[in-house]
């Protein structure tokens, strides 16, 4: 080869090495500010479980509590209230909550350890909107045959009393029911069910 | 030495003459003048609807400014900013005119934004060759809406609060990656501290810069193609001795006068609005707004900033009884292809029975089996497709096409297709270009179809706009979910009605 020709041949070569080093280093510069957004260890450390003490609940009344962050509520059911469930199974989506979040002690007909008590995530499982109290059976402009339950104020959807949700609702699932344990006969600890000790 | 190569001297500026040529020499401050203004030769015939452009560039300013100010002030934390914010409002001299500036600001930008889009829409500002100019605007106006969702939450209030939670589980709804990328975008498993303190740094920072960066892409792009007009008709095909379009003016002095008297109308209506009504009923500043974010509380009623109503109606009125719509749509459309070359009445039978079929069988039929039958549908004509050629080969793309959506519409929650719809009714925007074929640009030489389409396109973008900011009822989820069809019916039947449309003969020259 002469020495002032072109090997065309090593320059493409040449500039494909180039390239792809450059892009792999431009790629591995990024991780670190894509991964800096990730939660940082302080907020994968907080979390831990909370006690709740539920002696002052009156039947038929809510009690909200904060675990990670978010509203875990805790309604003492009465015993029309824990009729009104059994009735609501034709119209929620997923009666035997097959589909939902929620511990295997907690997948039964009330959705709980104790059915006077309903422990669940107060979080709509269609865009995260907390929904509000319509714990009282009467005609609602959302739906005039109302048994009691949540609205979601949000997009609409409707939850029963078990925090079942809707059929033709936009939340697709139940309210996700959080591990807990009761600790005593008033007084459970939400983000923690290990038994013993 | 490249600052003696333009040796001609800069004239008419009189005593600046000598500085400006020194210039000059070394920046090209006098061509970049000439070229983008004083030499920038734009249709004559600009009406009313061409104030917006330059009104959204004086809002941008104003944001900018204001938005410096306010960074002054504000606290990015969770257990302050709040606080801050009332701290500029009450303590702060003159603080809550700039406040109002900035909240009243951010509506106007919007409003100046969707008349400049709109005015685009009238006279097909959008057609080649100006695909990009639309494009960078479309870019633009999805930054903007970024802009204004991360600015939302600074103010730590209740819908502030609300907003972003619901706006960021959007993303967890996306299968497979949905709940990673949320907790990525949140920087923690609720909105918290972290995502105000990143909402921060993208709205005074990331996207401010991008967005600058795209109005210089937007106005280079047009001054490369040369300015629509209400006639749509191009005026550099008719250029006089001097190689001007003989119906263009230079911008500067005549625009440039015409766009300053439009901000002084315009700002007359703005002081009206941030001195008198700066909440503007609950629209602009929304009352909830004023009650500090509380994680554990969702406010009765919560909707978004009337500038994003039309797009959250949407995917509101997304619901699983709207699945079974568009599932029956989806077939009917893709029987209608695929028997094209039937006899008429056969073929409306086959497509009511395709479609009745397929309803009943994704109201009746188990999720898998459904999605099962489903996707092997779509295999059979993928393969069927690979093997045949020209007309057959369409139509089992369209059965392919057909099948792979209605697998997705079963085995996919509705949520998740609201947010689909929801995204895409913002995205298909960037399609009109070559979504429209009709012959001629402007509405004043479409025919009867398009100006209907049009109108009841706005029509539909104000009812969606207006059922957003309501709370959920069932005629409003109806009229959503019908409202939803016809805005998606007037980009996707576009190619259809603009082709068969009458139109009138576009005249040669530009008229008024």
């Amino acid at each position: 080869m002469a020495e002032n020709e072109l090997d065309e041949g090593k320059r493409r070569f040449l500039l494909t090495a180039t390239t792809v080093a450059t892009g792999v280093a431009a790629g591995a510069a990024a991780v670190p500010f894509v991964a800096s957004m990730l939660p940082s260890e302080r907020a994968k450390a907080a979390g831990a479980p909370v006690e709740v003490d539920v002696s002052d609940l009156m039947p038929g009344q809510k009690k909200i509590v904060e675990w990670r962050g978010k509203p875990v509520w805790v309604v003492r059911r009465t015993p029309e209230m824990l009729k009104a469930i059994e009735t609501d199974d034709p119209r929620v989506a997923d009666p035997d909550s097959s589909r939902s979040q929620q511990p295997p002690y907690a997948k039964n007909k009330y959705r709980a350890v104790k059915p006077e008590y309903l422990v669940t995530v107060g979080i709509c499982t269609h865009l995260g909107c907390s929904p509000v109290d319509r714990l009282q059976a009467q005609p609602e402009p959302f739906e005039p045959d109302w048994h009691g339950g949540f609205y979601c104020p949000c997009h609409g959807s409707l939850f029963d009393l078990a925090g079942r949700v809707y059929k033709n609702k936009p939340a697709p699932e139940n309210l996700p029911v959080p591990p807990y344990k009761f600790v005593g006969d008033t007084k459970l600890v939400i983000g923690d069910d290990t038994q013993g000790a | 030495m490249a600052a003696t190569e333009k040796k001609l001297p800069v004239t008419g500026a009189g005593p600046f003459n000598g500085i400006l040529t020194w210039v000059e020499q070394r920046f090209p401050l006098i061509t970049l003048w000439k070229e983008h203004a004083a030499e920038y030769y734009a249709p004559k015939n600009f009406n009313f609807w061409y104030y917006f452009g330059s009104l959204a560039m004086f809002v941008l300013v104003i944001q900018i400014v204001t938005g410096i100010f306010l960074v002054m002030h504000y606290k990015p934390d969770a257990s302050q900013a709040f606080a801050s914010v009332e701290y500029i409002m009450r303590d702060v001299p003159w603080g809550w005119l700039v406040r109002y500036m900035h909240s009243t600001g951010a509506s106007a930008f919007f409003v100046v934004v969707y008349l400049h889009m709109f005015r685009g829409l009238l006279y097909g500002s959008y057609r080649s060759p100006r695909e990009l100019v639309w494009i960078f605007g479309m870019v633009i106006y999805l930054s903007l809406m970024a802009e204004a969702f991360f600015g939302y939450l600074l103010p730590w209030g209740q819908m502030s609060y609300w907003g972003a939670q619901v706006i960021v589980n959007l993303f967890d709804a996306l299968p497979i990656i949905g709940p990673d990328l949320a907790l990525w975008i949140r920087g923690d498993y609720v909105v918290s501290d972290a995502t105000l303190n990143r909402f921060f740094s993208f709205h005074v920072i990331a996207i401010p810069l991008v967005l600058v960066a795209l109005v210089a892409a937007h106005i280079m792009a047009l001054h490369e193609v040369g300015s629509n007009n209400p006639d749509g008709v191009e005026i550099k095909k008719n250029l006089g001795p001097d190689g001007h379009p003989v119906d263009g003016i230079p911008f500067h002095p005549y625009y440039s006068v015409k766009d300053t008297f439009g901000v002084m109308v315009f700002l007359a209506v703005f002081a009206v609005i941030m001195f008198f009504m700066p909440e503007f009923g609950g629209y602009f500043l929304e009352y909830n707004n004023f009650i500090p974010a509380d994680p554990l509380k969702t406010p009765s009623h919560i909707a978004p900033v009337w500038y994003f109503t039309p797009y959250y109606s949407i995917l509101r009125a997304t619901t699983d009884n709207f699945m079974v719509v568009l599932a029956a749509i989806v077939t009917l459309w893709s029987v209608g292809v695929v028997t094209a070359r039937a006899h008429r009445p056969i073929r409306i039978l086959a497509m009511i029975v395709g479609a009745l079929l397929v309803v009943l069988g994704f109201v009746y039929v188990e999720r898998l089996i459904f999605v099962g039958v489903f996707v092997a549908a779509a295999l059979a004509s993928a393969a069927a497709m690979l093997v045949s050629r020209g007309a057959t080969a369409r139509a089992y793309r369209t059965l392919f096409i057909a099948a792979v959506l209605l697998a997705g519409f079963k085995l996919l929650d509705a949520k998740v297709w609201g947010v689909v719809l929801m995204g895409l009714a913002t995205l298909i925007f960037f399609l009109l270009p070559w979504l429209d074929r009709s012959p001629v640009k402007s509405i004043r030489y479409k025919g009867p179809l398009f100006k209907t389409a049009v109108a009841l396109f706005v029509i539909v973008f104000l009812v969606l706009g207006y059922y957003g900011t309501q709370p959920v009822t069932a005629a409003g989820t109806f009229i959503s979910q019908l409202c939803t069809l016809l805005y998606f019916a007037f980009f996707l039947l576009m190619p259809w009605y603009s082709t068969i449309d009458k139109t009138k003969p576009e005249p040669a020259r530009v008229t008024w």
